[in-house]
């Protein structure tokens, strides 16, 4: 086994995401299948080889600070669950 | 005259010379998804009432003798587009309810074209699948036969297109999400290099990867419409500013004397037998048109399904973030503080396969695992954008299959993803090489499902690449056949 639930149980910690019982075993196995598969790439030697995070060759894109006109609070609000005024709501962060 | 024999060109000739109007086209087009959709479920929101709004508009610019070649145009969108207070989902349950404040700049561009957008189309849950089956909206079916897959991610736009829905759409690919579907209903998909057109307003899946692009019945109106959207946009960082060529002025040039690769590696035992007869076919075709044809190898083919599932969930782990239940979508309040709310709110809006990639992903980037894991991947990556580089030192374009098969049965691959996964095999390695590449139809299997040919171009290639789509066509009918509904 590439991965064990509980490892999978800590993953789901960082995704934020609430697995049942049968998605952790389900998602335990898909995982170290998935994770068995992608062990071929051990099988290239890529030692000094430049990473690539970017396939077109791209320096800093720079724009001018220039004021614009924004979506205003009343757009940007639209769509929320929760709002008051001008915020977002959310559940008490410190009690 | 109906819509489904009609292509954008045909369709613009006929609204300039008065022999039609937006208005006439509009309904048609929604008369045609009235009578279809009930058994393709291509559509997951419809704008009637903005669509005859908008017909009306171009039929004001028509008779005013400024149109352009969109001008009331009916045309759909994948819903990963965002558009200014149309609902927009893309395909999951956690955008059930969400309004976009703006366009997208691809949007935006076509309607200042005076294109009518007829709606939003069908897609797997954040473009995340190969056949449309992960969608929130349940699954899209495959005009040639409705027990088979469309194809994904973008299935609804080629559906949508092959059935004569629309003239048009627009989809994005990331691993293959607009050849593959384009290849499984017999239409024309392409996707441009990398920073070639705009992503502003795309919902974002994997954003080194992602690509927009268009879906249409012939390379004409993949032409024009691509012609449409590209260009750099100032509000996406990653457009590359570079001036869009005239691709329709050269689209007819031919393919006397150019060199295309046949890479060894895409001609492998899983090929399906029918799919390599017709893509043998294709390359005498070619043969006939005058080009050379010459055997080429891209070594690192098979490490691509691996490097891209990694690359792609990372960059997924960390994009899909975004949804916590604060400031859009829908929020399943727990029992418990924000950290219960994240948590409930991420395990029932997102689906199933959605959840698999972001738990890939997160492990990927996870400490102890990044450089065995994301790291190797983005070094492989490398080593794959490196074959292409060579390659094109050799030869004008490549030559492949779009898919191993014809479209899979509905069902047939949704408890293993893995072998979902392989199926993208050949339509992969463009998105990590960040180069174009498009789909055109070159035959039918004898179950009469349509197999798609991959033509894949030099970085911002478009042009020649669409100038061998076209000769292709012009020497075959195969972009002529439409399925019957």
């Amino acid at each position: 086994m590439k991965i064990t639930e509980k490892d999978v149980a800590y993953v789901a910690g960082l995704a934020r995401l609430a697995l049942s019982p049968d998605e952790l075993t389900d998602l335990t196995g898909k995982m170290d299948a998935m994770l068995g598969y992608v062990d071929k790439l051990n099988q290239l030697n890529t030692d000094g080889i430049v990473p690539t995070a970017h396939a077109v060759p791209m320096a800093n894109a720079f724009r001018d600070d220039q004021v614009v006109a924004s979506i205003g609070a009343a757009a940007a609000l639209a769509n929320a669950p929760l709002g008051v005024e001008d915020y977002f709501q959310v559940p008490r962060v410190i009690e | 005259m109906s819509v489904p024999q009609l292509t954008i060109s045909d369709l613009a000739k006929q609204l300039q010379e008065q022999k039609t109007t937006a208005m006439a086209v509009t309904r048609q087009s929604i008369e045609r998804i009235n009578s279809t959709d009930g058994q393709l479920n291509a559509f997951v929101t419809r704008c009637d009432d903005a669509a005859f709004k908008e017909a009306a508009a171009a039929d004001v610019q028509l008779r005013a003798g400024s149109a352009g070649p969109l001008t009331g145009i009916p045309l759909g969108l994948k819903d990963i587009f965002s558009t200014k207070g149309v609902r927009t989902t893309c395909g999951s349950k956690i955008l059930d309810n969400y309004v976009p404040v703006y366009d997208a700049t691809v949007v935006e561009r076509l309607r200042k074209q005076g294109a009518v957008i007829i709606g939003k189309l069908n897609m797997d849950e954040f473009a995340m699948g190969s056949s449309n089956e992960t969608s929130s909206a349940g699954v899209c079916r495959n005009p040639w036969d409705r027990n088979h897959v469309p194809g994904g991610s973008s299935g609804g736009s080629a559906v949508a297109v092959a059935a004569g829905q629309v003239a048009a759409a627009l989809g994005t690919d990331t691993g293959g999400s607009i050849r593959q579907p384009a290849a499984h209903c017999g239409v024309v998909g392409l996707k441009p290099t990398y920073g070639r057109v705009s992503r502003y307003g795309v919902i974002a899946y994997a954003s080194s990867l992602d690509q927009v692009g268009p879906i249409t019945r012939n390379v004409e109106d993949c032409a024009l419409l691509l012609a449409a959207i590209a260009g750099y946009d100032p509000r996406d960082s990653t457009s590359v500013d570079r001036p869009v060529p005239d691709y329709q002025a050269s689209l007819n040039e031919g393919v006397a004397g150019k060199k295309i690769g046949l890479p060894r590696e895409y001609f492998i035992d899983g090929l399906d037998p029918e799919v390599k007869r017709a893509v043998d076919a294709a390359m005498e075709v070619y043969r006939g048109l005058g080009a050379e044809l010459v055997p080429v190898s891209l070594p690192h083919t098979d490490y691509s399904v691996a490097c891209y599932y990694l690359i792609a969930t990372a960059e997924a782990s960390s994009n899909l973030a975004r949804y916590d239940g604060v400031r859009f979508g829908v929020r399943h309040a727990g029992a418990g503080g924000l950290i219960d709310m994240y948590q409930q709110t991420r395990s029932a809006g997102f689906g199933d396969e959605v959840k698999r990639r972001i738990m890939l992903g997160t492990y990927a980037l996870s400490s102890g695992y990044y450089d065995a894991y994301y790291l190797k991947a983005q070094k492989v990556r490398t080593l794959i954008r490196q074959d292409f580089t060579r390659v094109f030192a050799q030869v004008d374009l490549l030559l492949t299959p779009v898919a191993p098969t014809a479209a899979f049965k509905i069902g047939e691959k949704t408890d293993d993803p893995l072998q979902m996964y392989l199926s993208d095999i050949f339509t992969i390695p463009a998105n990590l090489a960040g180069t174009c590449a498009m789909s055109i139809p070159c035959g039918f299997d004898a179950a009469g499902l349509p197999i798609g040919l991959q033509l894949i171009g030099k970085p911002f290639g478009e042009g020649e690449m669409l100038q061998a789509a076209r000769a292709f066509e012009q020497a075959t009918d195969w972009h002529t056949r439409q399925p019957s509904l």
